[in-house]
């Protein structure tokens, strides 16, 4: 009963938000899940995303795993943003699995051919989490085997380190991440990567409205996985993906991207179908601040 | 339960400090907001600021540019471009006078210290159109909303 009531609460928390705040501002997002480019959420900006990812998982249960994410701009050189994941495996049950505050730094005043961004995240969660937001170390698909009610127990604090290159010419967007992320209690650092090309179907933009233009859709495709730890770097006992990947631009500033991902060995899950929900909230930071002002 | 109420708890935090550092910055910024964002247009390097416009003779580009003025710029820098919120007048001599190349740099590298994203996330021929758009409106002082 507590494990349906955390799956409704995030939810219900996700939706409520997308819907409270009338002003929205319509988004260019790119399509990637796992990639992250260079651009930062715009200043004062707060955009809330909902993901779903399905996964199969031999030998045991299959898996929906599902979190929403809070993305606001603080300055055009830094976005701060929360998540909160949860996950259902069939047959056994729902629970809330974790809190992540992750942070994007731009370093560099202008536009160059690769602009860099530092990431930093602090995450706390526990052994249950199936978000598969990023490859890293030797996660393989046979972690995942472990009931929820044994995997619940491990509480993982997790500190990762990302940095984030990205280009775009032409139209293009090519991103390259590179990932180290250390457990803070035990365990050598670990690493991952993951790579991404996305262009939009038309760069003109309309000179009407429209939700159906070819500029609205944005495609491309992804790969991550895991490189190992500090003791055993390399490709050995690590899963990789590769995923295809859309996202449609709403002129209202709702944004659905959907990515099918593929497990590229045997350590991989064979099948990862993602899809998610975002809208961009613009002058979210003036609305707070007003509400503090007037209460002065 | 006691994740979920955590979480919440540093969501509160870390929005109402980034609001406030937030806050901290546009303030600096409108101190001296002319000299900042208007000064950034001269430092276009030559070869930027002779770039010509594509999209110049476009009859589609005027109307094209409003929709993603609205789209993406009218939130800092209000409906008109007479200055808004945030963002600056963008129908003052400084810009309206600027080359197309000049406008083009400024949105693409953003003025990042300052609080402007940087726009090339906006496909070339779209940050053409903007700037076709920009220089369709002429000058209009700004006048303060009421």
């Amino acid at each position: 009963m507590a494990a349906i009531r955390y799956r409704f609460l995030l939810s219900l928390l996700a939706l409520i938000s997308l819907s409270f705040f009338p002003l929205s501002s319509h988004a260019q997002e790119s399509p990637y899940i796992v990639t992250y480019d260079h651009y930062l959420e715009e200043p004062g900006n707060l955009e809330i995303e909902y993901f779903s990812t399905f996964g199969t998982q031999r030998a045991g249960n299959n898996f929906h795993a599902f979190w929403t994410e809070f993305e606001y701009g603080v300055n055009a050189w830094w976005t701060t943003e929360l998540y909160l994941d949860g996950q259902t495996t069939f047959h056994d049950s729902t629970i809330f699995t974790g809190v992540k505050w992750e942070n994007r730094f731009r370093p560099l005043k202008h536009e160059h051919f690769v602009n860099p961004v530092l990431y930093v995240e602090f995450e706390n969660k526990n052994g249950a989490d199936k978000i598969l937001k990023e490859g890293e170390g030797h996660d393989i698909e046979a972690d995942f085997l472990t009931p929820n009610a044994e995997a619940r127990r491990e509480h993982i604090h997790e500190i990762e380190l990302k940095l984030l290159l990205s280009s775009t010419v032409k139209g293009w967007n090519f991103a390259e991440n590179i990932l180290a992320a250390k457990d803070l209690s035990h365990s050598p650092w670990e690493f991952g990567y993951a790579i991404g090309a996305s262009r939009p179907l038309g760069l003109k933009g309309s000179a009407t409205p429209c939700s159906f233009c070819r500029q609205n859709f944005v495609v491309g495709a992804e790969m991550y996985g895991g490189l190992g730890d500090r003791n055993h770097f390399g490709l050995r006992d690590t899963s990789h993906y590769l995923a295809p990947a859309l996202a449609w631009n709403l002129p209202s500033g709702w944004t659905i991207r959907v990515s099918p991902g593929f497990g590229l060995n045997d350590n991989s899950h064979r099948f990862l179908m993602r899809w998610g929900l975002s809208r961009e909230i613009s002058g979210f930071g003036s609305m707070v601040a007003k509400l503090f002002r007037s209460g002065q | 339960m006691k994740s979920c109420i955590a979480a919440l708890a540093l969501s509160v935090v870390f929005l109402v400090v980034s609001q406030a550092l937030a806050q901290g910055s546009g303030g600096a910024a409108k101190e001296k907001p002319k000299e900042s964002v208007y000064a950034e247009i001269l430092k276009a390097p030559e070869k930027a600021r002779a770039k010509r416009n594509p999209l110049e003779t476009d009859p589609q580009a005027v109307a094209a540019g409003r929709i993603l003025f609205e789209q993406h710029c009218s939130e800092c820098h209000g409906g008109s471009a007479a200055g808004g919120k945030k963002g600056p007048n963008l129908r003052v001599e400084e810009i309206q006078s600027a080359t197309p190349g000049a406008i083009f740099w400024v949105l693409t590298n953003g003025v990042v210290r300052r609080g402007m994203p940087v726009w090339s996330k906006l496909p070339e021929p779209q940050r053409w159109q903007l700037v076709v758009y920009l220089k369709s409106l002429g000058v209009q002082p700004f006048t303060p909303p009421q």
